[in-house]
């Protein structure tokens, strides 16, 4: 089995409530220090056998049509050894 | 005149939409997401909802669904179709039109009687009113808050393709007050708030909403006559 990662996140100029609610919560809890935080998803994408180019292209395209919606978002694509 | 109104697992306000229809004089024709048919409908409804749970990002499975191949294919040829709410960000993920809807910008789901002020009276949705007409609609939304690039909003606001503003209140964040924009054309129309919930005096703040759906249908009667004469 093999393992590509995918990180989407949002693009650094859109606003993320999401992030700002965290970054909000954290001093409330004593965590402190935290200037910024943005939230983002990770996709993690099994397969059988080795990781060849055309499958990462692929994941590359799934990634840009299903799993980030590019107007908002930036996605980056890896494989992760096991 | 028949409107369609597409129904995905998820959708909750095909039901007003299709009455919204029906009250607007128009045949109101249910078409199902799974089914790559428009049943000869002149006109098709995204309607509000949180179709497949809203899961990965709203509309972004919806925008995949069987149907949604042939309502991009009819928009791109002219016919109108509006997205209400969940609509909307179905329109939006299609990329039948620009930007993109994301959380509300205080976290919070919001549900409220909005004031509205219709700034485009050129598309097929919104000719029945007046320009500069302040409306009241419900809004219901956790993902409402209208995104764009600067270049987008500039040729939006320039274009005259912002269909509907917010007014006393930005409710969730969304950039210029956005409400609800068109395409180029006109005949594709995203709105966040839902006008299916304003139509009969009996429920919800008056029937300011009824003149989206009489927009689409005194236009597809106007082609008509014009086109039987």
């Amino acid at each position: 089995m093999a393992r590509v990662v995918v990180d989407v996140m949002l693009k650094p100029e859109i606003l993320d409530p999401q992030g700002k609610a965290v970054l909000g919560a954290l001093p409330r809890l004593g965590f402190g220090g935290v200037v910024d935080v943005r939230q983002g998803k990770r996709f993690e994408l099994e397969f059988e056998g080795d990781i060849t180019e055309e499958r990462l292209a692929e994941v590359r395209k799934a990634a840009e049509t299903l799993l980030s919606n590019p107007v908002i978002e930036d996605y980056t694509v890896r494989v992760e050894q096991a | 005149m028949k409107i369609g109104v597409v129904t995905f697992p998820g959708s909750l306000d095909d039901v007003d939409a299709r009455r919204a229809v029906r009250i607007a004089g128009a045949e109101a024709i249910a078409l199902w997401h799974g089914d790559h048919d428009l049943r000869g409908v002149e006109a098709v409804v995204l309607p509000g909802g949180f179709s497949y749970g809203d899961y990965l990002r709203c509309g972004a499975i919806a925008r995949f669904a069987p149907v949604m191949r042939e309502v991009v294919d009819a928009a791109v040829g002219g016919m109108p179709v509006l997205g209400i709410c969940n609509g909307f960000q179905i329109l939006c993920e299609t990329h039948l039109l620009p930007g993109a809807l994301i959380r509300n910008d205080h976290c919070k789901f919001v549900c409220r009687d909005q004031r509205l002020r219709i700034e485009s009276t050129s598309t097929a949705w919104t000719s029945a009113y007046a320009a500069g007409a302040e409306v009241t609609i419900p809004l219901k939304n956790g993902e409402g808050g209208y995104v764009a690039d600067e270049a987008t909003l500039d040729r939006l606001e320039g274009d005259g393709l912002v269909v509907a503003r917010y007014v006393e209140t930005n409710p969730n964040g969304s950039l210029h007050d956005i409400a609800g924009i068109a395409n180029e054309r006109g005949n594709v129309v995203g709105l966040m708030p839902h006008p299916e919930h304003a139509v009969e005096a009996l429920c919800g703040p008056g029937t300011d909403g009824l003149a989206f759906f009489a927009s689409v249908v005194s236009s597809w009667a106007a082609a008509e006559s014009l086109a039987s004469s």
